[in-house]
């Protein structure tokens, strides 16, 4: 620990050999060093040669939220220089020298935005007082500008003509920041760092990572609650290039020279599984929810006041069922994993994880090694969406390895990747919320039913806080069915049925949505109601500039408009959709987002995150369905599996609150509140509900 | 094994594969070529599209034996030396890519489509797109790039 925050805190510096000795460089950075014989400055997240090269390491992995560019863009304002003249490269896994080196919660930048300006700023100042010993001159009247350093005169040093002095200069504890006005790139729109490579087809993804030496395989996995019975892979074996067919565990892994051989043999295996216990199916699931919602024991998260006896006094009652499938996280990257396994003193595992450190107990725990004896080198992920923080796959690759004694590439087919488990949990909400005579709710309780997931509740944010009598209730429902991280995890659904059902409060009650949510949250401001996790005015602010942009209430006939708020991951997003009716049938024509996630580093970056987002959660709410037959799922590619396509997207209207905080997540949050805000906006249209995902098969007439 | 040959961006190729083996894993596995991408194995997403004899197709579903004596184009062959293709400069200067893993495809989708369309209206490209999934959401920089990549043609 102590090495890592010196780290942080401290410019290293040294000379070229000096680096190469350091343990914490790995190849990737060596590579660039290897033939230097000229002085460095270092630190974690960058070197500087005398030679004037400048590269920045970005430790957590890049799944697409394009972290890669918004990390060495702080670092790069702090030591300003520009982005564009500078390397960018990803750093493997490296505990040592990094904090958190993981992706997920859209907690990166919240995490790291002190250490990763801390990382420019030192070096920038270490390169400051190095020209003012130079020229002999105070440090005050010296300014830096694009990876120079400039003095009262108007002469230059470049950073790297200033290296071997910097390199004596001591680092203060407290590094002096740049003030947030005078950013130069920070809040600017960034190209990806990855774009040229990605669009000349040089960018290496997991997927794309081969060895000289290395072998494929592929494993054929039980239903859900199945085991292995026995399996005849006579045929199987008969094609060219396959090298053996085993079993491992429940699982028969093929092993081959290639992909095309392994997927030919899989469709020749003869597989028979067993089942000693009852296999779940669509029917149990439902029969499941129903009696746990009926006679369940659920676990109490919140209780403020007293809602039986709130439920009792109050003039009007609403209550309302939602539900949501299953559902897989269909990165276009199917799972894939290298592991070479053979020698326990020296693993290597290389590919798509979102969370490293995460994998590592597991594979050493398996292997009976330790982490010293495993290097986990990092890939670009084409796409994760949460299913890569689970290790499923990494120590399938270990494992396989270890047994087969080969380097190995396991590859999951589309078909493995949608059937392999790891879904979002099915979850099943009740909401009941009382009213006084006036419309003000007075009494609101949650009952959560998650399969497979600690909570799907959440307790501490809105409207919790802002109503007398709340009950909010989880329920734990086991299932042989995997669960894992989904964007946004238990909020991606949570959100809609929520904002859903406030917006049917709101029609019930005879007031207008956004009315209601701000009357509310002037309750939570006055006087807060037990612990809350949200700021009411950052939610006022959002709310307030979002029906200012969308024209809330005054759109031309035939515009049907929905609204929803949500916080998540730090971060604040209202959203109004308009739905248009057209012969009978429905369309989302646009969405108006509006966020508040603190300082936005790169624009671009973030625009893209909240299309994204905004896409994603209006692709599955309206079309995401995985449905279950003994054990086997029965969407299994994309011809049955409908992922939101190009003339399907809404237009998106977005627009960041600039308030100058610290940033906060941006991954996810854009993507909980545009199920309500679309259900909502159909309400309108239709008068028509919408209580269960996915929404498409209900609405009917959509196009 | 039979051999098929074959030019791939410009340079002939001779392979020895099974007859029924794709396209796709013709060029990943057996020439290491991975900018072409797999993703569903069933021409349902367009991630493994690339040019024969100019022409878009599902390299995942192409087997060996229908190309001999073809001309393939992939991803990394489409950029004139030293530079970018119009369409490949308008994906970057609009920044569409995110996890990046479909645009090689998305990209061979556009520019087949607006050699065949050079002046296509906003119906018309999501006609031509709406093949190409991109678990991202990448959708509308793909239509903003598309439509700079139209104006970079005509300079």
């Amino acid at each position: 620990m102590e090495n890592r925050r010196d780290f942080l805190k401290k410019v290293f510096v040294g000379t070229g050999s000096l680096v190469l000795g350091f343990e914490v460089f790995t190849e990737a950075s060596v590579r660039n060093l290897k033939n230097a014989t000229e002085a460095s400055l270092y630190n974690a997240y960058l070197t500087i040669t005398s030679a004037g090269k400048i590269t920045i390491f970005s430790p957590n992995p890049e799944i697409g939220q394009g972290i890669k560019t918004a990390f060495s863009v702080v670092v790069a304002e702090e030591l300003d220089v520009s982005i564009t003249s500078v390397e960018v490269v990803q750093a493997h896994f490296d505990p040592k020298r990094f904090d958190r080196q993981e992706t997920g919660g859209s907690a990166a930048l919240r995490h790291s935005w002190e250490r990763l300006r801390k990382a420019g700023a030192s070096a920038r100042y270490a390169l400051l007082e190095a020209a003012a010993k130079k020229w002999g001159v105070e440090v005050t009247t010296l300014k830096t500008n694009n990876g120079k350093v400039i003095n009262a005169e108007g002469k230059t040093f470049t950073y790297g003509e200033l290296v071997e002095e910097a390199t004596k200069i001591q680092i203060p504890d407290k590094v002096p920041l740049k003030a947030i006005d005078s950013f130069t790139q920070i809040g600017k729109s960034i190209k990806g760092v990855d774009n040229i490579d990605v669009i000349t087809g040089k960018a290496i993804y997991g997927i794309d990572y081969y060895e000289e030496g290395m072998v494929y395989a592929q494993l054929v996995r039980p239903p859900f609650g199945k085991k292995l019975k026995q399996f005849d892979a006579t045929e199987a074996k008969k094609i060219d290039g396959i090298i053996d067919v085993i079993a491992v565990g429940n699982k028969v892994a093929i092993i081959g020279k290639g992909n095309w051989e392994i997927i030919k043999a899989r469709q020749l295996l003869k597989v028979e599984w067993m089942a000693d216990k009852q296999i779940e199916d669509d029917q149990l699931h439902n029969t499941r929810f129903d009696e746990i919602m009926k006679n369940g024991k659920f676990d109490v998260k919140r209780r403020d006041g007293d809602v039986e006896k709130a439920f009792q006094e109050s003039f009007q009652i609403v209550e309302a069922t939602y539900q949501c499938p299953f559902l897989p996280h269909n990165p276009m990257e199917p799972m894939n994993f290298f592991a070479d396994a053979r020698n326990l003193e020296k693993v290597k595992l290389v590919g798509s994880t979102q969370n490293p450190g995460r994998t590592l107990p597991y594979v050493t725990k398996l292997l009976n090694t330790t982490p010293e004896n495993v290097r986990t080198e990092l890939t670009k992920m084409g796409g994760s969406f949460g299913r890569r923080i689970s290790h499923d796959f990494t120590v399938e690759a270990a494992e396989l390895s270890h047994i087969i004694k080969k380097p190995v590439k396991l590859n999951w087919t589309r078909e493995d990747d949608m059937t392999g488990g790891c879904y979002r949990p099915a979850v099943r909400y009740k909401f009941k919320v009382g009213l006084d005579k006036m419309g003000n709710i007075i009494a609101y309780s949650l009952k959560g039913i998650g399969m497979n997931w600690n909570s799907v509740v959440r307790e501490n944010i809105f409207p919790a806080g802002a109503i007398e009598n709340v009950l909010i209730e989880n329920y734990d429902l086991k299932s042989d069915v995997t669960t894992g991280y989904w964007r946004a995890p238990v909020t991606n659904f949570l959100a809609f049925a929520e904002q859903a059902f406030l917006d049917e409060v709101a029609s019930k009650a005879g007031k207008d949505p956004i009315a209601m949510r701000l009357e509310l949250l002037k309750k939570v401001k006055e006087k807060p109601i037990g612990n809350t996790a949200y700021e009411p005015q950052r939610f006022e602010e959002v709310i307030k500039k979002v029906a200012e942009r969308a024209n809330w209430g005054k759109v031309k006939k035939g515009v049907y408009q929905g609204f929803s708020v949500y916080f998540s991951h730090n971060s604040y997003v209202a959203q109004v959709a308009e739905v248009i009716t057209v012969k009978g049938k429905t369309k989302l024509k646009k969405v108006y987002v509006v966020a508040d996630c603190g300082i936005v580093v790169n624009m671009s970056g973030a625009k893209n995150q909240v299309y994204g987002s905004v896409i994603d959660g209006v692709g599955h709410a309206l079309h995401g369905k995985l449905s279950f037959k003994d054990g086997v799922v029965q969407e299994n590619n994309f011809n049955q599996f409908r992922l939101i396509k190009f003339d399907e997207v809404p237009e998106i209207d977005v627009y960041f609150i600039d308030n100058g905080k610290n940033p906060t997540g941006l991954g996810e949050p854009a993507l909980p509140p545009v199920g309500g805000a679309l259900a909502n906006a159909y309400a309108k249209a239709t008068q028509k509900r919408l209580y269960q995902q996915p929404f498409a098969e209900q609405m009917g007439n959509i196009y | 094994m039979p051999k098929y040959t074959l030019t791939v961006n410009g340079q002939q190729k001779t392979v020895e594969v099974a007859e029924d083996t794709p396209l796709l894993w013709v060029l990943r596995d057996t020439l290491h070529l991975y900018g072409t991408k797999y993703g569903c194995g069933m021409a349902q997403c367009g991630a493994c599209t690339v040019h024969f004899n100019g022409q878009a197709i599902r390299s995942c579903v192409m087997p060996i034996s229908a190309l001999e004596g073809a001309k393939i184009t992939t991803i990394e062959g489409l950029a004139p030396a030293n530079g970018l293709h119009p369409v490949q400069k308008a994906w970057d200067d609009t920044d569409v890519p995110q996890c990046g893993y479909c645009q090689a495809g998305q990209i061979m989708t556009a520019v087949a489509f607006l050699k065949e369309t050079p002046n296509p209206t906003d119906e018309q490209i999501a006609g031509a797109m709406s093949g190409n999934i991109c678990r991202c959401g990448t959708y509308h920089r793909i239509n903003e790039a598309i439509k700079l990549a139209v104006k970079y043609s005509k300079k």
